[in-house]
């Protein structure tokens, strides 16, 4: 069956995210009150032929660690639907 | 504040510093008896144990290069700064001057290939900004293994976008480089950045702390965990277990870098700082405690003073944190609100996180506790010197007996095939990534032999050049050695400049290895002996060890960056032919020399032989005779003889710059020189000292009588030909014929092909 | 009267230098303006520079269309004074919605940097006022961001009412794509209607003295200088 997955990478956490700083800084200049920490990812959705949900997580998975997300500098999280 | 006499105590919850925690920061007992003797018998903090681990590294301390690189020529009038500071000045016509520097990125790249060139062009930026120098131009060179594994492709698609970006998002031009493939690179990438900077030579500002009650400050980024220990991670060898300790690597911000270039200059010109220095490897350690040490002075930081990214950072981590774009500042407390103001205008911090101190000892002290004191001069020049044992293998001079087991290739194909070696290869697909061209300044911008910039609003030049043939330092160290330095001389003057000074970046295995240690030692031989005779001092550099991969230890590459002055911008010479109908000549001596040659390496699978032998003298007159043919405006382009001969060389000058519209055919004939020399030799062999030339057919007789003053013969081969026409070389009966534009499709594609493969974005 | 020229330098900003000197070459009188300036200080054209503003952090302009100085250039782009986006510049305008469509990471995903051949499509605007209609030129240029995207209609209008100022075109021999980004209908740079605001990826100022090889780049300077700017706001 066919699962859409959300894939969502994150700069890991203490690394530096230059993007997230700018942004952050440039929501302060617009005025926009209480925003914190700003950390910029990318979001990816990907439609997933598989057997069953455990094994479209898995190569979800998998594919985040090899291709998706930098091991070295980033996080990710996996949200399989369907 | 705290007394001088005050204790250091364990920061808390810090562990207590046992053998196995000193292991652990690669002091061997030598050391740490050194360090015991420096605190009295005292058992030292954790965070001392840091600082002194970080400052007696390879990469700070040059604990086993000092001896040899102390032989290196380092004067000559043109001298401003020599090695030991940030980077080398060198005088320049009109009251100018241009800082230099190269510096190794290796360790990083092999861990995080996008992040760790980034950063080490960054690293190499702040270097020559720090002089007071606006940078103008970056360069490059790089090693991989061989573009068929995933792997190495993923790692040099990673590594040039890194270093695109980062120079990109600054604003300064990459004006050349090099690119390298070869197996000995394969486990241990290589990613050596130069910076060249332009100042008013008055305006010069060196890193040496003084005044006592003078303040330190902090300027830039905050300090975040980035980084912890790379300076002891440079010094160690590259295994399954650093892989594993990833998180160490640094996230370069040139956003952040653009404003701190900007900042910095404005503070150094501006009259309120005494000095400054970027916090490179070992962060606030090194920057501080080499400050204090240049200026005779002790200081006295207050890491709980230090703004930070993350809440709970120890001193330990904070002296030893190597978050990027950070500054180190020492001025007047009169001038810190000056100083705060300056750089409020760039949207930067400025905080004050220590004082100069007239006790000469170097004090963290974190919440008001003494977490650390230490004599500061011999912690900065105390660290034991090695002079390990220095031994050719017998594999070594086996390999220079090596010679191919075969020898009967076709020229058509030989020549085809050496365009399409990578290594050989056009790199278009590179530098299509790097901003040559902003700034506005960029005369020759990369694909020809040297980049030349114009110098702000005078009528001279600056030529700069990255090179070395690391295949012939291996086969040969010394005389390879002195080719590096007489291939980067002959790139400067091929443009019409004469060339100044030097950087090198000397990058090798384990210098614990005699093999090793041998080749180290001899090929600096050989670049001080060059240096020497062409009368372009050493600046300073950078000294990359260990760099050695579960495959072995890396081809010895001791790369070396040279900027030469070119007096009349306007009579540069480009690299490739311009005219049907100029006239071909070859300037030098041609004996056929194949050992060490790519044909040989690349054709026949072949890395033996002892490499060209180098004339220093012939070289120096060979760079006399470009410079002045220049200057005369005899020269229509002027290209260096080096990997593929002149079979490759005459194939460049007829394919065009890397923008060319059109090809250029060439008619060459052989047959009245160098008689005795194989057909192979004269195509392909790579003896050094050569330049191939053309110019308008009325000043072949000057050039002629031009070169022959100096002792060169400038052989006349033959005529350039129509656009899009043939590279046709004769010799007696023999003929080889090859189309142009299919040899520039061959030289240009050669790379994007292979990058077309799966997998360059991979892992 | 001299035409007075202000380039804006944002955080990030780095082709400022040249393209001032650009402008004061052809003889205008210009001068560098904070990003927090509130006012143009009656210039008569302002130039957005080439760079990475803001890091180009988020997308390329998305911060500095905020920069407090932005008001004033919106004001003086719809009193009809002269406006300029190179490169950086280009991308800001749009991010501004001063000029239609968006600029996207090359199609290629990698930066280019190399010349193009582009074509004047458009000499009614106040920077190509001074070439031949249909002059094909050759210009460096450097961007990762910088494929030019817009619905058909607003690319159909762009087209019909003759606001498509630049145009990579193929030239015989080059064994490059014309196109270096994917630009839709290969559009290097475009203009309102009325011609007074325009961009484009180009970057004419690094190809403004005999040194670097060719002047051609000089001639956008010398038009702002020599076409009349009308409606700028004292």
């Amino acid at each position: 069956m066919t699962f859409r997955v959300h894939v969502r990478v994150v700069p890991r956490p203490g690394l530096l995210d230059p993007q997230g700083q700018a942004v952050a800084h440039a929501l302060a200049a617009l005025g926009f009150p209480g925003v914190g920490e700003v950390r910029v990812g990318r979001a990816i959705e990907l439609e997933l032929e598989a057997d069953d949900r455990a094994t479209a997580e898995a190569a979800a998975t998998a594919m985040c660690e090899r291709l998706l997300a930098n091991p070295v500098t980033e996080d990710f999280t996996v949200a399989v639907e369907g | 504040m705290t007394s001088a006499a005050s204790t250091p105590r364990a920061f808390p919850g810090e562990r207590p510093v046992t053998e196995a925690v000193v292991r652990e920061h690669k002091l061997n007992a030598r050391e740490y008896e050194a360090i015991l003797a420096l605190l009295d018998g005292r058992t030292p903090t954790l965070t001392e144990l840091g600082i002194f681990s970080a400052l007696w590294s390879e990469h700070c301390s040059y604990k086993h290069t000092k001896p040899v690189l102390r032989r290196f020529p380092v004067e000559g009038p043109q001298v401003l700064q020599g090695p030991g500071e940030n980077a080398g000045v060198l005088r320049l016509p009109e009251g100018w001057a241009v800082a230099f520097k190269i510096e190794s990125h290796n360790h990083p790249t092999a861990v995080e290939p996008y992040q760790g060139a980034a950063t080490g062009v960054g690293g190499i930026l702040r270097d020559v900004f720090t002089m007071g120098a606006r940078p103008v131009a970056l360069l490059n060179s790089l090693r991989f293994g061989p573009l068929d594994d995933p792997r190495n492709r993923y790692l040099f698609a990673g590594a040039v976008k890194g270093v695109g970006d980062y120079g990109n998002c600054v604003g300064v031009p990459t004006l050349g480089g090099e690119v390298v493939f070869a197996p000995g690179y394969a486990g241990n990438p290589l990613v050596n950045a130069m910076a060249v900077g332009l100042l008013r030579a008055e305006e010069l500002i060196t890193a040496r702390a003084q005044g006592v009650g003078n303040l330190l400050l902090t300027v830039g980024a905050r300090t975040g965990r980035d980084g912890i220990h790379g300076a002891s991670f440079a010094s160690e060898d590259l295994s399954a277990e650093s892989e594993a300790r990833r998180p160490q690597v640094q996230v370069g911000d040139p956003f952040t870098e653009k404003l701190l270039l900007e900042a910095s200059l404005e503070l150094i010109r501006s009259g309120t700082i005494v000095a400054i220095q970027d916090m490179g490897a070992a962060g606030l350690t090194s920057s501080s405690a080499e400050m204090a040490a240049r200026g005779g002075v002790g200081v006295e930081l207050d890491t709980s003073a230090v703004p930070t990214r993350e809440a709970g950072m120890t001193p330990y981590e904070i002296m030893l944190s190597e978050s990027q774009e950070r500054m180190l500042v020492v001025a007047e407390p009169a001038q810190v609100e000056a100083i705060r103001a300056i750089c409020q205008r760039w949207d930067l911090d400025a905080t004050v996180v220590g004082r100069v101190t007239d006790d000469g000892r170097y004090r963290i002290i974190h919440d008001g506790v003494v977490v650390a004191s230490i004599p500061g001069q011999p912690l900065v020049d105390g660290c034991p010197i090695y002079e390990p044992e220095a031994r050719e293998s017998a594999e070594a001079v086996a390999r220079r007996s090596r010679t191919p087991s075969r020898d009967d290739l076709d020229p058509l194909e030989a020549l085809e095939r050496l365009l399409d070696a990578p290594t050989i290869a056009s790199k278009r697909w590179v530098f299509e990534q790097y901003d040559g061209t902003v700034r506005g300044r960029s005369v020759i911008t990369p694909g020809g032999d040297a980049g030349v910039v114009r110098v702000e609003d005078t009528g001279f030049g600056i030529a700069m050049t990255v090179d070395c043939n690391a295949r012939h330092v291996l086969l040969d160290p010394y005389e390879g050695g002195k080719g590096v330095v007489a291939e980067a001389a002959r790139n400067i003057a091929c443009t019409g400049a004469r060339p100044l000074g030097i950087t090198d970046c000397l990058n090798f295995g384990n210098p614990e290895r005699p093999e090793v240690f041998h080749q180290f030692v001899e090929a600096c031989r050989g670049i001080g002996d060059a240096c020497l005779a062409f009368g372009t001092p050493v600046t300073g550099g950078n000294v990359s060890l260990y760099n050695q991969s579960p495959t072995g230890a890396i081809d010895p590459t001791p790369t070396v960056g040279m900027v030469g002055l070119l007096e009349d911008v306007t009579a540069a010479v480009g690299s490739h032919f311009t005219t049907e109908g100029d006239a071909i000549l070859l300037i030098g001596r041609t004996a056929g020399h194949l050992g060490g040659s790519a044909y040989w390496a690349e054709l026949l699978d072949c890395v033996g032989g002892p490499p060209p032998p180098v004339d220093l003298e012939a070289e120096r007159g060979l760079q006399e005779v470009l410079v002045r043919a220049a200057a005369g405006r005899l020269l229509r382009s002027a290209h260096d003889l080096s990997d593929g001969g002149l079979a490759v060389a005459l194939a460049e000058c007829c394919i065009g710059g890397p923008w060319a519209n059109a090809t250029f055919g060439a008619t060459v004939d052989l047959a009245r020189h160098a008689d005795a020399v194989s057909d192979l030799g004269w195509l392909f062999g790579e003896d050094a000292g050569r330049v191939l030339v053309s110019c308008a057919p009325e000043h072949v007789a000057a050039l002629q009588a031009l070169a022959a003053e100096h002792g060169h013969g400038a052989h006349y081969l033959g005529l350039v030909g129509p656009a899009e026409g043939e590279l046709i070389i004769r010799r007696d009966e023999r003929r080889w014929q090859w189309s142009t534009r299919r040899l520039r499709a061959i030289h240009l594609e050669a790379i994007p092909r292979r990058m077309a493969a799966p997998g360059a974005a991979e892992e | 009267m001299t035409i007075r020229v202000a380039v804006i330098r944002f955080p990030g900003s780095n082709c400022e230098s040249e393209t001032l000197e650009a402008a004061r070459r052809a003889g205008a009188t210009a001068e560098l303006l904070d990003y927090r300036a509130t006012s143009l200080g009656g210039a008569d054209v302002v130039i957005l520079p080439g760079g990475f503003s803001y890091g180009d952090y988020l997308r390329s302009g998305a911060i500095a269309r905020f920069a407090p100085v932005m008001q004033a250039v919106r004001a003086h782009a719809e009193a009809g004074g002269g406006v300029l986006g190179i490169c950086n510049g280009f991308q800001v305008l749009c991010e501004a919605h001063l000029l239609p469509g968006a600029l996207l990471h090359n199609a290629g995903q990698r930066f280019v940097a190399r010349p193009v051949d582009v074509r004047i499509e458009r000499t009614s605007t106040i920077c190509t006022g001074l070439f031949r209609p249909g002059a094909v030129v050759r210009i460096p240029q450097a961007h990762g961001e910088g494929r030019f995207v817009a619905d058909e209609a607003t690319l159909d209008a762009l087209e019909r009412d003759n606001q498509v100022v630049l145009r990579y075109v193929p030239v015989p021999g080059s064994d490059l794509p014309h196109n270096p980004n994917g630009s839709a209908r290969d559009i290097a740079g475009i203009c309102n209607p009325a011609g007074n605001v325009v961009g484009f990826m180009p970057h004419p100022e690094r190809l403004a003295e005999a040194t670097l090889g060719d002047t051609i780049g000089q001639t956008f300077f010398a038009s702002l200088v020599g076409a009349p700017t009308s409606g700028a706001p004292a």
